[in-house]
C-alpha cells in the first residue's frame, strides 16, 4: 500500500511501488489527462507536476512519488497556468491535442522559473515534448503570449 | 461557381446510380462502392449532392446551442470546426452557440459522399461536405422561418434570421433558436435550398476559434485510450519480430503467475495478455515465451529489396500513362537527364498509439475508437464475431493523430481486438493497447519506393521526352479496395503525383512495377504524393538547371495553360523573395505540387554547415478554393512542415534479418521544437469550391528543401531521407 497525493487529495493505493506513476494515474485514479506516448520519457505526453516541477510520469515509479504533491492538468491552477491555457486557446495551438496536456504542463514549469523566456529558452525547455502534428510555432508563440500576460 | 444547390444537383443522379450499382455488384459488403482518392473523385464529390435533413446533422437545444453531428473523424485537422462553420453560415447561428458531437456509424446517413461509405481521409472532408453542410444549415434556417410563420401567423417572406434570432419586423416579434427549435425541427425538410452568395458570408473565410480547443487544453478531451469501463481489462499482444512469422507454441506460465494477469489467449496476430491494468499487462507480455515459426517470414533487408527494385525497373513496366512518344522524344534530345530516387518505409507514429475498447453485450458489440473508416471497421468486427454489421455500434472519439494509420482497409487493430474478445469468450470490456514499440515495429508502413527518371531537353531547353519508372509495393492488392483502386495491375496510388502532374509534358510515359514483400503497407499522409511529388519536383529543378533556366520560370513555362497552378507558384516566389541573393552556405529551393484538388507551393530557405542541414524558413502559397477557415489552413501547413521535416531529414524503417531496427522516438525521432522552421502561409483568395488541406502540405516540403540544399552547396541529394553526411 502506498500513499500518493494527487491534485490535493491523498490516495491509499494497493499498487506495486514499481508501477509507473502514469499508469497509477490513468488506470487506478482514472485521471487520463496525462497521456502515454512512448513509455521512456522521450516525448513528454505524460508530463505532470511533482512538487511544481514538470516530470515524465511514465518514467517515475509510484514508490518514488510518495511524500510529493502530484498535479495533473485537471487541477493545475494559478496565474501562470491560467495564462498558459488562455494563450493556447486564443492562438488555437491544438490539432489532435494528444500531446497538449504535457506541452502545457511543461510550459507552466518553464514560465514559473523564467518569466521572460527567449525563443532559445523555450526551445531548450520544450524540446523534450514532441508534437507529431507540428504545432511548435504556435506553442512558442503561446508561451510568449502567456509571459506577457503574467508580466 | 456560386455554390447554389441547383448548380450542384446536376451530376448527382448519375453518381448515386454509379455508387449503388458498384455496391450491388460487389455483393452485400459496402466497400465495392469505395471510390478512388484521386483528383477526379474529389472533383466529382464536390459536385455530389448529399442528403441535408437537419434532423440528421444538427440538434438545436432549448438553450440555443446548435450541435453539429459531425460525420467526419477529428484527428487534429480541424474538421469539426470546418463543418460547423458551413452549417452555422447558412443557419445564421452565432459561432459561440456552435457545438459538435461525432456521428454514429450509420453509413446511410453519414457517408462520405466521395467514398460512398462512412470514412475520413484522402483530404475529402471539406470537399464532400462543402455543399451538403451548407444545405443542412440553409434547410434548418428555412424550417425556423416556417415555424415562426406558423406560430406568428405572418408570411414567411417577411421573416428574417440573423445571429440566432428569428424576427418579424412589422409585428416586432422575435424568438431565439431555442424557443422555436422543437417546432422548427417538425417542419417538412425543404426540397430545395438556395445557398448564400459569397458576398453574404459572415463566417466562411473568418478566423473562427476551433471548437475543440478548450477540451484539448484542459485535459478533458476524450481519446479512446482514456475510455474506462467498469471491470475493463487491458490487452497487449506479443506479435512476431518478423513479418510473416506465426505462433508455433507459447508458454504462459510465468505470465499467468503475475498478480493481476487475468488471461492469455492466442489470436491470429500473436498472443494476447490481459490484465487488470496496462503496466501489469505489459509485464505479463514480457514474461511470455513464444516460439515463432519463421519459415515463411520476410527476412530481406531494405538494401536487398532495393536491389530487386532496381532489377525490376530494368525491364518494361505496366503502362500507367502514355502521352505522345517519350522514347522518340528522348532519342531527339539535345540533353538527357537521368536520376534515381529511393524512398524508405515510414511509420506514421501518431502521438496516440493505436488502441480501442470493445464491450460485448446481449445487444451486440460496442467499440470505442478513434477510427477513420467506420464502415470498414464495423464490417471487420462483424466478420470476426459472426455478427451483422448493424450489430456493431462504434462510439467515435478524438484521434490522437493518424496520418493514415487509423484508417486501414485491412482494419488490422480493430480485427485484433475482436479476435481478443472472441478468444477470451466472456463478456468483459477490453482495451487493446499498442505501445510505441508496437507502433513503430508494427508494419503498415508507407512502402519502400524507387523512381527512375529519364528526361530529355531540346536545344531550346524544353522538355521533349520523359520516361518515368516507379517501383512500389501496392497498397491495395489483396485488400477490399483492390477492385476500386487497382486497374490492369496498376495501383493508382503508386503512380499518383506523377501521372497527374499539372506540367505540360508532351511525350510522357510512366511505367508501374509492383514489388512484393510481406511487409504490410498503408497510405501515409498524402499517399503516393509523398514520393511522386519529390521525384517530380527534384527532377524539374534539375532539368531547369540543365536548361540554364530559373527553376520558377521553368515551372511557369510548363504551366502556361494552368492559371490556378501558375498563380500559386508566382505567389510563393514573390512572397519568399525568390531571386534575391543569399549568403554563402545558404540556399533557397522551390517546389510545387497539386493533389486532392488543392495546390501548394513552398520555398525553403536552408543553411548547410558542417554537413548539418538547418531549415530556417518555409514560405507557402495555397489554393484550396474557398478558404473556409484561413487559420486552420495555415495551421495545417505549419503542421505538415513539422510532420514531414523528420521524414525528409532522418526517418526510415529498416530491417536486420527481418527485424525492424527502430523502436521508439529515439531511433525514429519526429521533428523537435528546436528544428522547426518559421512558416509563412499565403492563401489565394478564391470562390472555387472548397477543397481540403489535411495532406497537401506534405508533398512539396522535401523537394523544396532538397532544391535549397543544391542551391546552397551545389550537391544534389535525391533519395530520402537526405543523407546529410554526403554534404561533408
Amino acid at each position: 500500500m502506498i500513499r500518493l497525493n494527487v491534485n490535493g487529495t491523498a490516495h491509499d493505493l494497493d499498487v506495486s511501488p514499481e508501477m509507473p506513476l502514469l499508469w497509477v494515474l490513468r488506470d487506478r485514479l482514472q485521471l487520463t489527462s496525462a497521456k502515454y506516448g512512448c513509455g521512456r520519457a522521450l516525448c513528454g505526453a505524460c508530463t505532470v507536476h511533482i512538487d511544481g516541477e514538470a516530470a515524465r510520469s511514465c518514467s517515475v515509479m509510484a514508490g518514488d512519488a510518495v511524500h510529493t504533491e502530484i498535479t495533473t492538468i485537471e487541477a493545475v491552477a494559478g496565474k501562470v497556468a491560467e495564462a498558459v491555457k488562455t494563450a493556447w486557446q486564443s492562438l488555437d495551438v491544438v490539432q489532435c491535442g494528444y500531446c497538449q496536456s504535457g506541452q502545457i504542463m511543461s510550459a507552466i514549469t518553464l514560465l514559473n522559473a523564467n518569466k521572460t523566456p527567449s525563443d532559445a529558452d523555450i526551445d531548450a525547455a520544450m524540446d523534450g515534448n514532441i508534437c507529431r502534428c507540428g504545432t511548435y510555432l504556435r506553442i512558442r508563440q503561446a508561451i510568449h503570449m502567456a509571459a506577457k500576460a503574467i508580466a | 461557381m456560386d455554390g447554389t444547390s441547383a448548380a450542384h444537383s446536376l451530376s448527382a443522379p448519375s453518381r448515386r446510380a454509379f455508387l449503388q450499382g458498384a455496391g450491388a455488384a460487389a455483393g452485400a459488403f459496402v466497400l465495392g462502392c469505395f471510390v478512388p482518392f484521386g483528383e477526379r473523385a474529389v472533383a466529382a464529390g464536390a459536385a455530389a449532392q448529399g442528403p441535408f435533413d437537419p434532423n440528421v446533422f444538427v440538434r438545436i437545444a432549448s438553450d440555443n446551442t446548435v450541435t453539429l453531428v459531425c460525420k467526419h473523424f477529428e484527428m487534429g485537422q480541424g474538421v469539426t470546426t470546418g463543418l460547423a462553420t458551413l452549417v452555422a453560415e447558412e443557419l445564421e447561428a452565432p459561432w459561440s452557440d456552435m457545438r459538435f458531437e461525432f456521428a454514429p456509424n450509420e453509413a446511410a446517413l453519414y457517408k462520405n459522399l466521395i467514398f460512398g461509405v462512412m470514412g475520413t481521409g484522402g483530404t475529402t472532408s471539406i470537399a464532400n461536405s462543402w455543399v451538403q453542410m451548407r444545405q443542412v444549415g440553409a434547410a434548418a434556417r428555412m424550417m425556423f422561418v416556417a415555424a415562426a410563420a406558423e406560430r406568428w401567423r405572418v408570411p414567411a417572406s417577411e421573416i428574417a434570421v440573423e445571429n440566432g434570432v428569428v424576427s418579424h419586423d412589422r409585428s416586432g416579434r422575435r424568438a431565439r433558436f431555442g424557443e422555436l427549435a422543437a417546432e422548427a425541427m417538425r417542419m417538412p425538410v425543404p426540397a430545395e435550398v438556395t445557398l448564400k452568395p459569397p458576398g453574404a458570408w459572415k463566417l466562411i473565410g473568418q478566423r473562427l476559434p476551433r471548437l475543440d480547443s478548450v477540451s484539448k487544453t484542459t485535459g478533458r478531451a476524450v481519446f479512446s485510450f482514456d475510455v474506462r469501463r467498469p471491470g475493463m481489462l487491458v490487452a497487449v499482444v506479443r506479435r512476431p519480430d518478423l513479418f510473416g512469422a506465426t505462433v508455433r507454441s507459447f508458454d504462459d506460465r510465468e505470465a499467468r503467475a503475475i498478480d493481476g494477469v487475468v488471461d492469455v489467449v492466442q489470436v491470429p496476430s500473436g498472443v494476447a495478455v490481459l490484465a487488470e491494468d496496462t503496466w501489469t499487462a505489459l509485464r505479463g507480455r514480457e514474461a511470455l515465451k513464444v516460439d515463432w515459426d519463421t519459415g515463411k517470414a520476410e527476412t530481406r533487408s531494405v538494401e536487398d529489396m532495393l536491389a530487386e527494385y532496381g532489377a525490376l525497373a530494368d525491364a518494361k513496366g505496366l503502362p500507367a500513362l502514355r502521352r505522345g512518344d517519350a522514347e522518340a522524344g528522348l532519342a531527339r534530345a539535345a540533353k538527357v537527364y537521368e536520376a534515381e530516387f529511393t524512398f524508405p518505409f515510414l511509420a506514421h507514429a501518431p502521438m496516440e498509439p493505436l488502441n480501442c475498447v470493445i464491450d460485448l453485450s446481449d445487444d451486440g458489440v460496442e467499440l470505442w475508437s478513434g477510427c477513420q473508416l467506420q464502415s470498414i471497421d464495423q464490417a471487420a468486427i462483424a466478420r470476426v464475431l459472426g455478427l451483422k454489421p448493424q450489430h456493431i455500434k462504434i462510439n467515435p472519439l478524438f484521434g490522437g493523430g493518424s496520418f493514415g494509420r487509423r484508417g486501414n482497409p485491412m482494419a488490422d487493430w480493430t480485427k485484433e481486438i475482436a479476435h481478443v474478445a472472441k478468444a477470451v469468450g466472456r463478456r468483459v470490456p477490453i482495451q487493446l493497447v499498442w505501445t510505441r514499440e508496437d507502433d513503430i515495429k508494427g508494419g503498415f508502413y508507407r512502402p519502400l519506393v524507387l523512381h527512375r527518371v529519364r528526361a530529355g531537353l531540346d536545344g531550346g531547353g524544353r522538355i521533349i521526352g520523359w520516361r518515368h519508372k516507379i517501383v512500389c509495393q501496392s497498397l491495395f492488392v489483396g485488400t477490399p479496395l483492390e477492385s476500386s483502386l487497382v486497374h490492369d495491375g496498376i495501383d493508382e496510388t503508386s503512380v499518383e503525383g506523377v501521372v497527374d502532374t499539372p506540367y505540360e509534358i508532351g511525350n510522357f510515359a510512366v511505367e508501374s512495377f509492383n514489388a512484393q514483400s510481406l511487409i504490410p503497407v498503408l497510405w501515409w499522409r498524402s499517399v503516393g504524393n509523398s514520393h511522386g511529388a519529390h521525384a517530380m519536383e527534384t527532377a524539374i529543378d534539375e532539368l531547369a538547371r540543365l536548361a540554364g533556366q530559373d527553376p520558377v520560370a521553368f515551372r511557369l513555362a510548363l504551366l502556361a495553360d494552368k492559371p490556378r497552378d501558375a498563380a500559386v507558384v508566382k505567389l510563393a516566389a514573390e512572397r519568399a523573395g525568390w531571386g534575391q541573393a543569399l549568403p554563402a552556405g545558404r540556399g533557397r529551393g522551390f517546389a510545387y505540387h497539386s493533389c486532392y484538388n488543392t495546390r501548394v507551393a513552398m520555398v525553403a530557405d536552408v543553411a548547410v554547415a558542417r554537413s548539418a542541414i538547418k531549415v530556417d524558413r518555409i514560405v507557402a502559397a495555397v489554393d484550396c478554393g474557398v478558404a473556409v477557415n484561413p487559420d486552420i489552413i495555415t495551421a495545417q501547413i505549419e503542421g505538415a512542415v513539422g510532420f514531414a521535416l523528420s521524414a525528409c531529414l532522418r526517418n526510415q524503417i529498416t530491417f536486420a534479418d527481418g527485424v525492424v531496427q527502430q523502436t521508439n522516438f529515439d531511433d525514429y525521432a519526429p521533428t523537435h521544437m528546436s528544428e522547426m522552421p518559421q512558416v509563412e502561409v499565403h492563401i489565394i483568395a478564391s470562390h472555387a469550391d472548397a477543397t481540403g488541406i489535411g495532406e497537401p502540405g506534405v508533398p512539396p516540403l522535401a523537394p523544396a528543401i532538397g532544391n535549397a540544399i543544391f542551391a546552397a552547396t551545389g550537391k544534389r541529394l535525391r533519395s530520402l531521407p537526405f543523407a546529410a553526411k554526403a554534404l561533408g
